[in-house]
């Protein structure tokens, strides 16, 4: 549906800088910037410093994906990201707003309305129906009406699921549930999309898909931030942040950078369709 | 829109598991429609009782003959002298000025025969001599003919009344109105003047008033059964007979105004009791109806907190029923409720999705158990012409109260047991909810 869109958005990551981590110029937009973020679990032994200090920007319309061994903090910074959580210390400032001292209700107003989140276990809610799981984030920003449903209509369909709107989760296949959760996380148009591991269940045919819908988007405008363990996921991204031991290791763009053709995007994602 | 939305959601969570969800309204149900028929049956076990104390007139004060033991041995023994007196009869009426009548009457067990047809088994009955204005303070009506009037009392004809059930069992076929009635043990006859409606028996208050079965009896003028049967009864049993003498079975004192009943009622004790001096008086009992129905009503207020309280434990049970699956539901449900708080919702969001659940469920629970409570009156009917019908000697067995009991639904219990309903709902939903909404949402993603 947005084919016709394409073109026009193409051009605009090119316009920001996404292999310069620290952005030297202040024109461009930042959906997220994070200053000396630490997060330190306080258990009744001793103190797990999961993140010990992390700072980088993220502009409008990169595509970052967070890499590191396990236990390296990578999850406990998207949840910073997705504010569910509060630093320690330091400053994240999202849009214009420094969330990192906001109260609960606040933070879930944030989550509502400018972050669009895909997990590794897609997350979906069972008694829903796809389009209603499409709706959850603007149930609770109270924007629920025909408007709106259209716009979940059109997620779901742009997504490749437009015939199985009333479909519940259980009879999806991974790759479905994924794509319905994307189409969820883009409903309340976010800052960013927040995905931990969103590709770490599906095969590697569902894994091209998800990627490739990832591509569309971004090559769209969105921001994508994720996390993964897979460098062939990675190779997707146009930056790459390694993570050890709660700081920041590299932060490098992605050389050769792997990116599906306008050709391919069509065909996965007809082919997708067809699966359907 | 939004609460609707969220009940809407609420119904389709508990709709995924519709046994449960069941099981927990049924337990609110049973609550409800135990508040509903428990305060129902003690409305109408009490109300019975309450009718039937009022049936004596909670302005009539009611004085009883009774007739001493038998202390006496060998075969001949002294005549028994016992009961109010015509005189003190007299005197009541004289003296006491909130009366506004004195109703006389003295009874008889008696044989009946059909003069017209002799040789028929007599049937037991009671011969009732008594004053026109009896048939007024007991309640009694008059099919055919006529009762007792004045003018016949006065000129002490041997006319009597019948009540419907004699009347049958004597004129199977015909009009007894016109017929003359034989009591063989008296030798005498009595023209038959007026049939009576048929009536129910009064139950046996306070011991000292004993039941009253109305079916089988025949009135007569009190002035006729002095002149023609005296003050003695011989009574033959075996060898041995004995003799009684008595003026008067009872005395039905009519209190002017409803208020001033206690008050004549100290009166009246006192004026009999003195008569005889030193020690009290054991042949007369003094019945006040009035205040039976006062201690009636205290008891009644003590029943119904009685069976209130038991109908509030069942549903504190219901509630616990509730608060159990609730508990159960969230933890089943923490995933849900990890995605629903990153997906934005906030803590009173998650509150409210799970107590609109718990409402929902002791709503529908209340809603039916006012059903069920509804069904109480006609239930008990049907079961007792059940056990009537298909088990009678069962029937026989029950205690009264169980066979002619007929619930009262007590309109204020529908609406009480309803809210209660909802109030459990809400007091046993709060906790799980709260718990549901203090989870940490990282935690609750994880949750497996
Ligand atoms: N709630 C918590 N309480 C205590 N320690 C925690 C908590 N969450 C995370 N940690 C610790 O913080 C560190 C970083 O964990 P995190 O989950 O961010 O790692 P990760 O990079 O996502 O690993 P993986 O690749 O295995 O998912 C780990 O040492 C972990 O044990
Ligand atoms: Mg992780």
């Amino acid at each position: 549906m947005n084919h016709t869109n394409q073109s026009a958005n193409v051009n605009s990551p090119a316009t920001v800088q996404p292999d310069q981590p620290v952005s030297p110029n202040g024109a461009v937009k930042l959906a997220a910037q994070i200053t000396d973020l630490t997060k330190h679990y306080v258990l009744k032994s001793e103190t797990v410093k999961a993140l010990r200090g992390i700072s980088f920007e993220v502009p409008e319309g990169d595509y970052v994906a967070i890499m590191g061994p396990s236990g390296s903090g990578k999850s406990t910074l998207l949840n910073l990201l997705g504010c569910l959580d509060r630093p320690t210390s330091g400053n994240y400032v999202l849009g214009s707003s420094d969330v990192a001292h906001m109260s609960d209700d606040e933070l879930s107003e944030v989550r509502a309305s400018r972050i669009g989140f895909v997990f590794q276990s897609y997350n979906l809610i069972a008694q829903l129906s796809v389009v209603e799981n499409i709706e959850v984030p603007l149930y609770y920003m109270g924007q629920l009406n025909a408007q709106s449903r259209k716009r979940s209509v059109q997620l779901a369909t742009m997504v490749g699921l437009g015939e199985r709107l009333g479909h519940r989760p259980p009879q999806l296949s991974g790759g479905q549930q994924q794509r319905v959760a994307i189409a969820r996380s883009l409903v309340n148009d976010p800052y960013f999309i927040l995905a931990d591991e969103a590709t770490g269940n599906l095969d590697s045919v569902t894994t091209e898909e998800i990627l490739a819908l990832f591509q569309r988007l971004n090559d769209e405008g969105r921001t994508i931030i994720m996390v993964t363990h897979e460098d062939d996921v990675s190779q997707h991204a146009k930056r790459v942040i390694w993570l050890k031991d709660g700081q920041v290791q590299s932060d490098e763009s992605v050389t050769d950078r792997r990116v599906f053709s306008a050709e391919q995007v069509r065909k996965i994602s007809q082919n997708a369709e067809v699966r359907t | 829109m939004r609460l609707f939305r969220t009940w809407k959601l609420g119904l389709k969570s508990l709709l995924l598991h519709p046994m449960r969800s069941a099981l927990t309204v049924l337990g609110i149900f049973i609550g409800v429609a135990s508040v509903i028929w428990l305060l129902a049956i003690g409305e109408g076990i009490s109300q019975e009782a309450q009718k039937q104390i009022e049936d004596l007139g909670a302005e009539n004060i009611i004085v009883r003959s009774i007739k001493p033991p038998d202390t006496s041995s060998g075969s001949f023994s002294e005549i028994v002298d016992f009961g109010v007196t015509r005189a003190e009869a007299e005197m009541i009426r004289s003296t006491i000025p909130t009366l506004k009548g004195v109703v006389p009457i003295r009874e008889l067990p008696q044989n009946f025969v059909y003069n017209g047809n002799k040789n028929a088994k007599p049937v037991d009955g009671r011969l009732v001599g008594c004053t026109p204005e009896y048939a007024e303070i007991t309640q009694l009506e008059v099919d055919r003919g006529h009762f007792l009037t004045h003018r016949e009392i006065d000129a002490k004809l041997s006319v009597c009344v019948i009540s419907a059930v004699l009347a049958n069992r004597l004129f199977p076929s015909e009009d007894p109105i016109g017929k003359q009635m034989y009591l063989p043990e008296k030798q005498e006859y009595f023209n038959i003047v007026g049939v009576l409606k048929k009536r129910n028996a009064t139950a046996a208050i306070g011991g000292s008033l004993a039941a009253q079965d109305f079916s089988l009896d025949v009135y007569i003028p009190l002035s006729t059964m002095y002149q023609r049967m005296g003050d003695r009864e011989v009574k033959r049993t075996g060898g041995s007979f004995s003799i009684s003498s008595f003026q008067l079975s009872q005395i039905t004192l009519r209190v002017a105004d409803v208020n001033d009943v206690p008050r004549t009622a100290q009166l009246i004790n006192a004026t009999l009791m003195k008569t005889v001096g030193g020690r009290p008086r054991q042949d007369i009992a003094v019945v006040v109806p009035y205040e039976l129905l006062e201690q009636a009503k205290t008891t009644r207020l003590m029943f119904m907190m009685f069976m209130g309280l038991i109908a509030t434990i069942s549903l504190i049970v219901g509630g616990i029923g509730i608060m159990n699956i609730m508990l159960a539901t969230v933890t089943e449900r923490t995933r849900e409720i990890g995605i629903r708080r990153a997906l934005g919702g906030k803590r009173s969001d998650i509150t409210w999705q799970f107590l609109v659940e718990t409402i929902s469920l002791s709503v529908v629970g209340g809603l039916t158990g006012v059903l069920g409570g509804l069904m109480c009156p006609w239930t008990i009917l049907l079961t007792q012409r059940g056990v009537e019908r298909f088990a009678p000697n069962f029937y026989a067995n029950l205690p009264e109260v169980a066979r002619t009991m007929s619930p009262q639904i007590v309109p204020e219990s529908i609406p009480i047991a309803f809210f209660i309903s909802v109030i459990v709902g809400v007091v046993f939903g709060i906790y799980p909810a709260i718990r549901a909404a203090r989870m940490d949402p990282i935690e609750a993603l994880r949750h497996e």
